[in-house]
Formats: C-alpha cells, sequence, structure tokens
C-alpha cells in the first residue's frame, strides 16, 4: 500500500517546527512503528534526516511511542499503542498526519519526541509505597477482596504514555494521577500512605502545568488501556476527603 | 498560604468550587421557575405581583438571594480562572484533532457560559434592575398587602417584542447545552462516581436540563403569541 505521510518536524523546543510530507510503501501487515522504520530506511539511504520518534517495547507495555495519528494518540484504534497499530486499518492511497503530543508540560524534544518528565515527577511525589527491606512477605498473608483487587489491577494497567494529556483539550493529567493514585491507594499496603500520597501527587501535578479536568471524558475514550475515569473520581473524593479530614496540611503547587 | 488557601487554588479545589456553586444555580433554577411559571396564570398577574413581592420583601429571601448573587459571582470569576488555565495549557493546536463521541458540551463549558453572563445581564438589567432601582408603577389588589409593584406588566410588554422573545429562548438553549454537561459533570467533581447511581444521575441531568429550560422558554413564547 501506498501512502503519504505529512509528519511533524522539530529541532527542538526553541525551535519552531513544520510538517513535512513523505510518502512510503508499507504492507498492511506491518505495526505503524515499522511502516515508519521502512520509511526512515529509505530515508537513510537519500542521506536525508529520519524522523525521529520513541519506541522501546513495541507490544504495548512500555507507553513510549507517543504519536497522534489523524487526530487521535496512538491512532484509530481502541485500546491500542501505535505499536500494536497495524497498517490494515488504514486504506491504500491514504494520506496520514503524524504530530507529536501537545502539551506545555510535555516540551518537545525532536520531532515526535517529547519529554515526559513530568509524569516522573509526579511518581517521585508519591507514586510509591515504603517498605522496609527484608524477607518477602508471603503473597497471600493480607487477604485482599477480589473486586478491589481487580480495580486496583485495572488502574496498575496504565503505562503513563501520555495520551490522556494529548487527548485532552485542556491537557489534564488527571487521568494518569489518579490511576496512580488509585492503584496504591487501594490495596492495604498503599493505603497507609494514603492522605498524604494523594495530596503530593496532585500538587505536583498541578505545579506541572497540566490543566484542569473538564471532565470531558476524551482521555478514557483514547487511553490504550481503557482507564476509567471512575478513578478520577476516585481521586476527587479523596483529595478532598485527606484536605479535610486529615492532619495533612496541602503544600502549594 | 495556609493548607485552605493552596487547597482552593489547587486544580481540584477550584473545580469543586465550580461544582458546588453550579448545584447551588441549578437547584435556584428549579425554585425561580416554578415561581415564574405563575406568570401563566390568567389573572391578570394577581398571583405573580404578589408573589413577587414576597420574595423582594421577606427578609429570609433576602438573605438568601445575598448568597446567589456570591454563587453566581464565584461560578463565573472560577470559571473564567479556569478557562485561562486551560487555555495556556497547551501552545501549539493540533492540525488534526478527532474526538470521536465526545460531548459538544462538554468542550465548550466557558462559551457557553459567557453567553449565559451576556443574557445574564440583559436579564438582570431588564427584571431585577427595574425591580430594585428602577420606577415600577404600582398596582393594589385589596388583599391587605398594599399597593405591589406591578411586575407582571413590565413582562407582559417586554415579550411583546420579539427581538427578546428570540433572545429569552437562545438563552434558554444555551443553559440547556450548559447544564447537559454540568449537572453530572459536578457530580464527578465531588467524586461521585457509582457504577449504581452514576446512571441515574445522568438520566436526571438529561431530564433536567431538557425540563426546565423549556419551562422558561414557554413564557415569553406564550407571552408573545396568546397575552
Ligand atoms: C444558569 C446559570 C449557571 C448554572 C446553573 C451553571 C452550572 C454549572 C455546572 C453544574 C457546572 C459543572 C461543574 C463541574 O463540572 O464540576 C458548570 C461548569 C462551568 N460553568 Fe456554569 N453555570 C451557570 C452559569 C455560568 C456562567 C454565567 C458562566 C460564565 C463564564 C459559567 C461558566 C462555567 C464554566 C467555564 C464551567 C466549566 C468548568 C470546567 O469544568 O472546566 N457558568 N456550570
Ligand atoms: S513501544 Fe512500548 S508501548 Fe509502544
Amino acid at each position: 500500500m501506498k501512502l503519504t505521510l505529512k509528519i511533524w518536524k522539530q529541532k527542538n523546543n526553541s525551535s519552531a517546527g513544520k510538517f513535512e510530507t513523505y510518502s512510503v510503501e508499507a504492507d498492511e501487515h506491518m505495526s505503524f512503528l515499522e511502516m515508519l522504520d521502512v520509511l526512515n530506511q529509505s530515508l537513510l539511504e537519500q542521506k536525508k534526516e529520519p524522523v525521529v520518534f520513541e519506541h522501546d517495547c513495541r507490544e504495548g507495555i512500555c507507553g513510549s511511542c507517543s504519536m497522534v495519528i489523524n487526530g487521535q494518540p496512538h491512532g484509530p484504534n481502541k485500546g491500542t499503542t501505535a505499536c500494536q497499530l497495524h497498517m490494515r486499518y488504514f486504506k491504500d492511497g491514504q494520506t496520514i498526519t503524524i504530530e507529536p503530543w501537545r502539551a506545555k508540560a510535555f516540551p518537545i524534544v525532536k520531532d515526535l519526541v517529547v519529554d515526559r518528565s513530568a509524569f516522573d515527577r509526579i511518581i517521585q511525589a508519591g507514586g510509591y509505597i515504603s517498605v522496609n527491606t527484608g524477607q518477602a512477605q508471603d503473597g497471600n498473608a493480607i487477604p485482599i477482596e477480589k473486586g478491589l483487587a481487580s480495580e486496583a489491577m485495572d488502574a496498575a494497567t496504565c503505562i503513563g504514555c501520555g495520551a490522556c494529556v494529548a487527548a485532552c483539550p485542556n491537557a489534564s493529567a488527571m487521568l494518569f494521577t489518579s490511576a496512580k493514585v488509585s492503584h496504591l491507594g487501594l490495596m492495604p499496603q498503599g493505603e497507609i500512605e494514603h492522605t498524604k500520597r494523594v495530596q503530593s501527587m496532585v500538587t505536583q501535578m498541578d505545579s506541572e502545568g497540566f490543566g484542569n479536568c473538564s471532565n470531558v471524558g476524551v482521555c478514557e475514550a483514547e487511553c490504550p488501556k481503557g482507564i476509567s475515569i471512575e478513578n478520577i473520581a476516585r481521586m476527587n473524593r479523596q483529595y478532598i476527603g485527606s484536605v479535610f479530614g486529615s492532619q495533612t496540611k496541602v503544600e502549594k503547587a | 498560604m495556609s493548607w485552605i488557601t493552596n487547597f482552593l487554588t489547587s486544580s481540584i479545589g477550584r473545580k469543586l468550587i465550580m461544582s458546588l456553586t453550579g448545584l447551588f444555580l441549578i437547584q435556584f433554577l428549579l425554585i425561580h421557575l416554578i415561581g415564574n411559571l405563575q406568570l401563566l396564570v390568567d389573572d391578570g398577574g394577581e398571583k405573580f405581583n404578589l408573589y413577587a413581592q414576597f420574595m423582594t420583601t421577606n427578609p429570609v429571601i433576602k438573605a438568601a438571594s445575598i448568597l446567589l448573587y456570591a454563587g453566581i459571582l464565584l461560578h463565573i470569576i472560577q470559571g473564567l480562572l479556569i478557562w485561562k488555565q486551560n487555555s495556556g495549557s497547551r501552545n501549539t493546536r493540533y492540525a488534526v484533532s478527532k474526538n470521536p463521541n465526545v460531548d459538544f458540551s462538554s468542550k465548550n463549558m466557558a462559551w457557553l457560559g459567557t453567553i449565559i453572563m451576556v443574557f445574564l445581564i440583559l436579564h438582570l438589567w431588564q427584571f431585577w434592575f427595574k425591580m430594585k432601582f428602577g420606577t415600577v408603577p404600582p398596582i393594589d389588589y385589596n388583599e391587605g398587602t398594599g399597593p405591589v409593584k406591578d411586575l407582571y406588566t413590565l413582562v407582559a410588554a417586554a415579550f411583546k417584542n420579539p427581538l427578546y422573545v428570540i433572545a429569552y429562548v437562545i438563552g434558554m438553549i444555551v443553559i440547556a447545552l450548559h447544564l447537559k454537561h454540568g449537572f453530572q459533570s459536578s457530580f464527578q467533581t465531588l467524586g461521585l462516581n457509582h457504577k449504581k447511581y452514576t446512571p441515574f444521575i445522568k438520566g436526571l441531568g438529561l431530564i433536567y436540563s431538557i425540563l426546565v429550560p423549556l419551562g422558561f422558554a414557554i413564557i415569553p413564547i406564550y407571552f408573545y403569541f396568546f397575552r
């Protein structure tokens, strides 16, 4: 299949970017990233600069293959990362526009690569549990109700790719942050530091320059892991609850 | 700053203010509608004017109305602040943007709110301001209340003007759209999302956002055509 690609090219965050048009001959069995590999191979052979994009696992678990494909983060297929998106979902002769995540909190590194370390800093602020080292505890020593375990597990499937921020009209990071707050806070081990965690993660999120949540719900629709906005509601009530119902004082963002 | 100001300026704190003031305005709209439907009673405005007299003189209602002014102002100011913050969170817009199944209202709350604000200024200037600070000719129904301001005649005269009728109908459509998203959104903001109750809240929100604006819109239309 013959495709026309309009790809965002930008040297770094301080220079202006623009779209470049390329043509590529792809196979419908290729993944989207393999199609970009073919393009880059031919660009290298022509001694032209390849298109810079991020990837690692190519199996939908690392969250690095960030790109907006025809106006949708990770492309048109529901619950799929760009690396898992097959070219059979595109038509021969189609024009595909590829853009980086666009958010002030995710500055562009080059072309399609953005700096998502804002997410790392949110995690550093509280996305962990404190455990004393020593013998690993028996896995079944703490009984956990099945429904709760499933909910925590669903939230834990978040791969931190940033599609929620990319899709949100306000570039809000509420889905990501709430998924992390939920998957830790729902478990007995994580519940201990819960009130402090929810406050510090929200404070860090706010200080990174993400927008506010308008409950639009595109994040949930575009999330490759189908993380539900029920997590956002949970974070809202736990944050409000920790502000008024605990001794921890909210810090300035 | 103290923890409370830090909370109120946090993203969730700001949305909590939007949600609580929004819900407060929602309950006000329903009460306002029930009162105003008395305009449709064919008694030369007696019932409505006595009700208006009560609403403007009763001390409890007067105190509540101060709360209402504060609520509206807070909702508007906070809405504009959130809008400003949100529009600063993305420097470059997408060349192609496709959001399947996204409610139009949810993405345009600030625009819808701005139109409501313009409508509100017209509405307050037209009735509230004249009632409070202008001279509305009195009328006496000999009900022991003495002469009361004849707001009914003011309303009836206004709604003989087709431009006002159109402005009011448009205003109500915009409020309906604002509430279509706002009603259920305010519950999500409060953290009230529940597998059993959320479908009910969404249904109730849809019914409310259709029926209440419709009830208001009927009044100018009725006056224009049938009075
Ligand atoms: C009839 C009067 C009004 C009612 C009943 C009302 C109600 C609501 C409700 C219930 C919400 C949802 C809050 C949430 O998502 O938690 C909301 C959101 C909003 N309202 Fe209003 N509103 C009214 C007038 C206005 C006006 C005059 C403005 C002026 C700017 C405005 C601006 C906004 C904005 C910007 C939001 C969205 C905030 C966000 O989610 O990011 N509203 N409103
Ligand atoms: S490359 Fe790892 S999720 Fe796509």
